[in-house]
């Protein structure tokens, strides 16, 4: 098959990728009929397009109908996607597979999975270039060399020849990028490319997809539920929902005036930087309270060395009835350790920790368990917190008759509670895999107030939530909280959520507490740099509709 | 992935979009072939004293060596005659082949079923406590490690020579050595569910850590278990049979397809019936339940059943 299909008219055409009415079927068994349902975009050179929606708008199907690798049952119908010019659709599967490097560079969400953890890194990339052109090895190791210090990575030599497990996930996803970008393909397709990364390494790959596709003249398709990275990369905005193309147009007319409801209702749901006005709070005993407390994990080797690993060194915490505090930080720095000693599901190591009245940082479980149902935790990842086998109803009054309620009274108490996070009583007889992963949240939260708790612990209770979902969830939140005057303890790596939801914030970095103090203080004037780096970092999105 | 969206629209899902298990174990086709021959040799198995038309252990010295389909008067123990056809000839000491054979078969079903039960539930209890308790673990894994380094057919052999040939003492020497295996299993399987989230919100609500066991690590570790299961079973079967082949299982009379295959293998070159009926059964019946554990897993495992549907 000839490179070009038909060349007087594609020459002329600017544009790198043209998609037109492009659909594709999902199998029949399926809710609904259609994957994508009639997309249409033009992306021309130099230029960013953002693929924004929610989880099952189809946005990845997008990227991966155009790389030709959907997954068996997955069909494209109708339309088609011209890459400079050449329909991909009717390209024969050789085409495709020298065009996937040469014409088209991917980048994925998780680096880790992208690479292979048993091959070194150069060799990865080098792959590349073996498998497309006719290099010798010194030519191509020169290449690779040469790409990697234009990711700029660290002493390229060396990353050459390590394995991916002893990088960081910046560093991997550089990686990746330079696996996607050394063919110079003329179309960069990258999925969730910072969604698995920390703010401020969010910000330098952002910044360094923006460099590369700018000096090598290509384009690219980004795809990401961040409406902040949207604001400050795209020069092109397609929103999806349910697989159908909501709006497409310039970055500034679909943010600042979209013509969709959707789109409107989308921008409206991000939670905003700014924190609201503090709400006064009458001082009362705290509730939960940490002193310094500890961990350190201890490992052997195995010549029997000891390895201590400090997970938290001495964090202190308190927090008082009706309070919302946040706990702030990037991955790693102890702000879930933290939250899982506050709960005793880990035992700290040293230092105090009170529920009330009552110490409890070395009690031994058979006596801590009186005192359990004071502090409750909800988990991030709702697909993993309810236990499959179990009806709803079953775990929402687990707690409730380990503390001896009867039969009728956990009946009742599990009604009341399905009604307050408003979901209908007969999902008390489901099970979870019938739920979306909001209501599956609504379910653990349920199951948490079941034993009337007096501190309720949020381990990223909103983090894997759609922007639509997090906002309602957000305001359950709060509403349970108004009503059982429950002290919250909210960890978040989001800023925008702490920023709205949490009274106090805490900054936490390599298992301390660097900065603490009422949220709007803490926005508006970070006391420590590191705080300050965090607070810059995160995209500059503010939710700022015409009317 | 595409469910998600139209889900959260919904207060609650109307129907969900997989068919209920048992829809998807029946359309299976390797699940149910092995199904109709599994429950057919069920069948046989419990019919067999009204199949089987004389005694299995009845010796008639008129009738040694009987080509199969030969008809012919036995003398029964009380000294009456019955008239019978041979289907499968007879043997060396003048026993019905048909009548051993399908007596055999419930000798080797009971075997593979009472093995595959006796180390899941020891294995399963062993390995619960392994992977939950973390100061159990490393002194009973240090056993199991142990256990694992004697071979299995030797401790068999070992077992029956001190106990005797009596079907209980082979079971339980066909068990012990499966019992490490599955103990492996479950521990793995419990070490990885209880770091899921629900299991730490069970202990978080104060739930003791035998109910956590029962209640949550146990119902989400059956499908591995069922798996495994049938793989010991038809291990189990193929044991048996060797160990009663090598005069090391049950008593030559009793009739176990193993027994028979002995008796039979001295005079195989002129009279190979009775090697050939008995591995007729025991071929298909371990083939069976192999394809049953394969369809299994790939009906219930999650990472086979989700591929290619996303």
């Amino acid at each position: 098959m000839s490179t070009r299909l038909t060349a007087s008219d594609s020459t002329r055409d600017d544009a790198i990728l043209r998609i037109s009415d492009l659909s594709v079927a999902l199998p029949q068994s399926a809710d609904r009929q259609w994957a994508l349902q009639g997309v249409n975009l033009t992306l021309l050179a130099g230029q960013t397009l953002c693929v924004v929606g929610e989880s099952g708008s189809g946005k990845s199907v997008l990227a991966t109908t155009i790389m030709r690798l959907l997954p068996r049952g997955l069909k494209p119908m109708a339309g088609s996607i011209h890459l400079q010019g050449e329909n991909l659709l009717q390209a024969t599967e050789s085409r495709m597979r020298q065009l996937r490097g040469e014409g088209i560079g991917m980048v994925f969400q998780e680096p880790m999975t992208a690479l292979n953890p048993v091959l070194r890194c150069g060799h990865q990339v080098e792959e590349l270039l073996r498998q497309h052109t006719s290099w010798s090895a010194t030519e191509r190791k020169a290449r690779v060399l040469e790409v990697f210090s234009k990711v700029r990575l660290p002493e390229p030599e060396r990353i050459y020849t390590s394995y991916p497990h002893q990088l960081s996930g910046g560093q991997r996803q550089r990686i990746v990028i330079a696996m996607a970008v050394i063919l110079k393909p003329r179309l960069l397709i990258c999925d969730e490319p910072t969604t698995a990364l920390d703010v401020t390494t969010q910000k330098e790959i952002l910044r360094l997809i923006d460099e590369l596709h700018r000096e090598q003249g290509s384009a690219v398709l980004f795809i990401t539920h961040d409406m902040g990275v949207v604001s400050e990369i795209a020069d092109q905005v397609l929103v999806m929902r349910n697989g159908e193309q909501v709006e497409f147009g310039p970055r500034d007319a679909v943010l600042k005036s979209p013509q969709q409801d959707y789109t409107r209702r989308l921008l409206e749901s991000v939670p905003s930087m700014k924190p609201p006005r503090p709400r006064h709070l009458p001082h009362q005993p705290a509730t939960l309270r940490a002193e310094r407390l500890q961990k350190t994990y201890i490992s052997h080797n195995w010549r029997g060395q000891k390895r201590e690993m400090l997970a938290l060194r001495g964090a202190t915490l308190e927090v008082q009835p009706g309070e919302t505090l946040g706990i702030v930080g990037e991955s790693g720095c102890g702000k879930s350790t933290l939250a899982r000693c506050c709960v005793r599901l880990i035992d700290p190591t040293g230092g105090e920790l009170l529920w009330g009245d009552t110490k409890v940082d070395a009690m031994p479980e058979h006596q801590l368990r009186r005192h359990r149902n004071a502090v409750q935790i909800v988990f991030q990842d709702p697909n993993r917190s309810l236990n499959p086998r179990l009806t709803v109803g079953q775990s929402i009054v687990e707690g409730a008759r380990n503390f001896g309620a009867s039969e009728a009274e956990a009946t009742s108490l599990a009604q009341e509670l399905i009604r307050k996070v408003r979901l209908p009583v007969a999902a008390l007889d489901r099970y979870p895999n019938e739920f979306s992963g909001g209501q599956r949240q609504r379910i653990a939260i349920a199951r948490a107030l079941a034993c009337k708790p007096r501190v309720l612990v949020a381990d990223e209770a909103v983090s894997a939530l759609d922007v639509s979902v997090q906002a309602e969830i957000m305001s359950l939140l709060r509403e349970v909280q108004a009503e059982h005057e429950l002290a919250l303890l909210f960890i978040t790596h989001d800023l925008r959520v702490a920023a709205q939801l949490c009274d106090r914030v805490m900054v936490m970095r390599h298992g301390q507490v660097i900065e603490e103090g009422l949220t709007a203080d803490v926005y508006a004037r970070p006391q420590d740099p590191y705080t300050r780096e965090l607070l810059t970092a995160a995209p500059r999105f503010e939710p700022s509709l015409e009317a | 992935m595409s469910t998600v969206a139209g889900r959260q629209e919904s207060p609650m899902p109307g129907t969900p979009v997989k068919p209920s298990t048992f829809k998807r174990l029946r359309r299976n086709r390797s699940i149910l072939a092995s199904a109709i021959v599994l429950a057919f040799l069920a069948m046989i198995a419990a019919a067999a004293p009204w199949l089987a038309p004389v005694p299995p252990e009845l010796m008639d010295s008129a009738h040694i060596h009987r080509a199969a389909g030969h008809a012919g008067a036995v003398t029964l123990a009380d000294g009456s005659q019955v008239h019978t056809t041979f289907w499968m000839g007879t043997d060396g000491l003048g026993r019905d082949l048909f009548s051993r054979v399908v007596h055999g078969a419930r000798i080797s079903l009971v075997v593979g079923l009472c093995c595959a039960l006796v180390a899941l539930v020891f294995g399963t209890a062993l390995g619960m406590l392994a992977g939950y308790f973390r100061s159990v673990d490393v002194v009973l894994m240090r056993v199991i490690d142990g256990l694992m380094a004697i071979p299995g057919i030797l401790l068999a052999i070992a077992l029956v020579a001190a106990l005797g040939p009596k079907l209980v003492v082979v079971i339980v020497a066909i068990s012990i050595p499966e019992v490490p295996r599955v103990t492996r299993l479950v521990r793995s399987l419990v070490l990885t569910l209880r770091e899921e989230p629900f299991v730490e919100a069970a202990r978080a609500l104060a739930t003791s850590p035998l109910t956590i066991l029962m209640r949550h690590i146990l119902p989400n570790s059956i499908t591995p278990l069922l798996i495994q299961g049938t793989f010991i079973a038809a291990a189990a079967i193929i044991t048996e049979a060797a160990l009663s082949f090598l005069g090391l299982g049950l008593p030559p009379e009793v009739p176990t397809w193993g027994n028979v295959m002995a008796e039979g293998r001295v005079a195989f070159s002129e009279y190979p019936g009775a090697v050939l009926f008995p591995a007729m059964l025991l071929f298909p019946t371990v083939l069976a339940i192999n394809l049953l554990g394969d369809g299994l897993r790939d009906v219930l495992d999650p990472k086979f059943a989700r591929r290619g549907m996303q």
